[in-house]
């Protein structure tokens, strides 16, 4: 096995999980659970590939990509937080509307059923193995930022303060409403660009293209016990797994479906306690009076 | 009593009406935009489900499944729980159900081999649910992600064995099985011609039956009830609360699991990989528009089920995609709804009780 090519494909397959994966640290950090961000990646992929269709520019894919998250992400927003319904519902539901919603207008906009039109993408040098992609280095770059923007700002003290503790917050003058749907926005974004990396690297959007990559996100957000760089690094284990199995296709030492288990049994074990409890944030899913 | 009753009644029904007119105006607006009239396409979803035996016999079958899970998701619910696992334990069931059929002498009486497949497909199911109620009562993990999760690892252990051991080279699915077969609908009314409705329907509406009687009549029904609203109260009244949450995870997933016999026995004859496909999930929203009642439940999964059938009678004249937006667009209208119809009927009975 080449350690570049393990590496750098490594690091492909990584990105969309830490888009998705920071995107649900911020939600649940700020107390909204987000079971839906295999929902948003979904819609931001479709998003980008109707934008960079109709444009014909990928930067424009990006934007689009990023309002179709926004709306999505508003959509759980308003739900969880305005008309209080169960955020684990609204999450469920919200993953199953993605896939409606982009298999009705993928049949709308390009009459199939399956895939769209080639968009055009960034980079392309093959010498660079994807590293001439501005949204890879966008995903490398997101988990510290957003952990400088958690632990490092007012901002994230907020954040931080109403996942926590929210009734304390506002006895502080946090309206603790405002920083939830900031917070669930910025995750429907994040996880979009998730979805935006993944259609534009395939040149294309197909049908459930996201194919689970959500929840491998929550289950990093868990394994990494709500932390961004932990996550992240979550994020790459769960990636480097991935990448053993496609590296080692053909030799069949260990059957492809362990390795796709290894997240989820991971996620399950942290959980449990066995190494260290996975502690979630106090005001998790909890409704505000 | 019955001033009860009638609000029970009002904070179950208003939620999914609403839900129901929010989805009727976005059917409007997704018909309209494939340039279709609305009229014409709804008069074709009912004509395709309702109006023609085939039809009906299809939506029959599609809720003989979300029935099973509804009530497995509503079980759950009713002790605090959400089980959002019941799409793995409903495969599990399936699966366990097949692999005994395929086993089974067909010198065995076939009502005999439907019985020992049921328990199988029971006992498939509530080791799946088992997994995480145990979880959760011994290291309080939280039973959500647990059953998230659990969905992923139980569904790619099943593709393993099927894909490495027991297939039918070039398919997905096992060999049928020997014994245990259902009988269809079509065999007493020829009219269900080509349907896939089976006798597994009387095994849903016996489950919601003894789920009404388990949940609202027995000793047992009453300690999970009284922990999912109040699991501190309910332990200082002498409720075991890990005992509740371990039984209502077990029957929730062997209620899931027994739904995996309508498309393995009763169907197709044999277990294949992604049958369950969604039917766990769509179990959620049908516990959820049917109140967690059993009653609720069933009329629920008639509705779901009308809905995917009445996809496909439409297909010609709008992709049949739009059922499941419409599906995404139910659950969150009646989530955002539940809340909010309770707030505003306790503000309107204010005054007349004061």
């Amino acid at each position: 096995m080449n350690p570049v090519s393990f590496l750098t494909q490594m690091i492909r397959i990584a990105v969309p999980y830490l888009f998705a994966a920071s995107g649900g640290v911020i939600a649940e950090r700020s107390g909204i659970i987000s079971l839906s961000l295999e929902g948003y990646m979904l819609t931001g992929a479709f998003s980008a590939t109707l934008g960079a269709h109709y444009s014909g520019s990928p930067w424009i894919g990006v934007l689009a990509g990023m309002f179709g998250g926004l709306v999505f992400g508003l959509l759980h927003a308003v739900a969880s937080i305005r008309y209080r319904a169960d955020q684990v519902v609204t999450g469920i539901a919200i993953n199953l509307l993605a896939i409606g919603v982009t298999r009705f207008f993928l049949k709308l906009a390009f009459a199939s059923s399956s895939n769209s039109p080639r968009i055009e993408g960034f980079g392309g040098n093959n010498a660079l193995h994807g590293f001439d992609n501005p949204l890879l280095w966008l995903g490398l770059l997101t988990p510290p930022a957003l952990a400088f923007i958690l632990y490092r700002t007012p901002f994230g003290l907020r954040v931080r303060a109403v996942g926590e503790h929210p009734a304390a917050a506002e006895s502080l003058g946090i309206k603790a409403s405002a920083i939830q749907y900031i917070a669930v926005a910025v995750s429907g974004i994040l996880a979009a660009l998730g979805g935006v990396f993944l259609a534009l690297d395939q040149h294309q959007f197909t049908d459930q293209m996201t194919a689970g990559r959500g929840f491998i996100a929550v289950a990093a957000v868990i394994f990494g016990r709500w932390d961004p760089i932990r996550a992240a690094l979550a994020c790459l284990l769960f990636a480097a797994a991935e990448t053993l199995q496609i590296q080692l296709q053909g030799n069949q030492l260990i059957p492809s479906q362990f390795i796709e288990m290894i997240p989820y049994l991971l996620t399950i074990i942290a959980l449990a306690g066995v190494v260290g409890r996975a502690v979630p944030p106090a005001a998790l899913g909890k409704k505000a009076e | 009593m019955s001033s009860r009753f009638r609000e029970n009644l009002e904070e179950a029904l208003f939620p999914p009406i609403v839900a129901l007119l929010v989805a009727l105006i976005c059917g409007d607006l997704l018909i309209m935009s494939y340039g279709q009239a609305p009229g014409t396409v709804y008069r074709l979803l009912l004509e395709g489900t309702w109006g023609n035996a085939y039809g009906f016999g299809q939506v029959l079958y599609k809720a003989t499944t979300l029935t099973f899970t509804g009530l497995a998701v509503s079980i759950g619910i009713r002790a605090g729980l959400f089980n959002v696992g019941a799409e793995s334990q409903l495969a599990a069931g399936g699966f366990l159900a097949g692999l005994l059929g395929l086993t089974l002498s067909p010198h065995i009486p076939g009502i005999m081999a439907i019985v020992l497949c049921i328990i199988a497909a029971m006992a498939g199911g509530a080791i799946v649910g088992a997994i995480p109620g145990w979880l959760k009562v011994k290291y309080g993990a939280h039973e959500v992600i647990v059953t998230i999760m659990l969905n992923f690892i139980v569904l790619a252990l099943l593709n393993y064995i099927v894909a490495a051991r027991l297939h039918v080279p070039e398919t997905l699915h096992t060999p049928e099985i020997s014994n245990g077969a259902i009988p269809r609908l079509e065999s007493f009314i020829p009219a269900f011609h080509g349907s896939a409705a089976n006798l597994t329907i009387i095994v849903a509406l016996i489950a919601a039956a003894l789920t009404w009687v388990y949940l609202f009549k027995s000793k047992r029904g009453f300690e999970i009830r009284a922990v999912g609203l109040q699991p501190d109260a309910a332990e200082y009244g002498g409720v075991s609360v890990g005992g509740a949450w371990m039984r209502a995870m077990v029957i929730s997933g062997a209620v899931a699991g027994l739904g995996g016999i309508n498309y393995v026995l009763g169907y197709k004859h044999y277990y294949e990989e992604g049958f369950a496909g969604g039917s766990g999930f769509l179990g959620i929203a049908v516990a959820l528009v049917g109140r967690n009642h059993p009653l609720g439940v069933v009329l629920a999964a008639l509705f779901f089920a009308t809905l995917s059938q009445g996809g496909l009678a439409i297909h010609a004249f709008v992709p049949k995609q739009m059922v499941e937006v419409l599906q995404g667009v139910v659950i969150l209208a009646v989530a955002m709804s539940v809340p909010e119809v309770r707030a505003a009927l306790r503000r309107a009975r204010k005054p007349a009780a004061a």
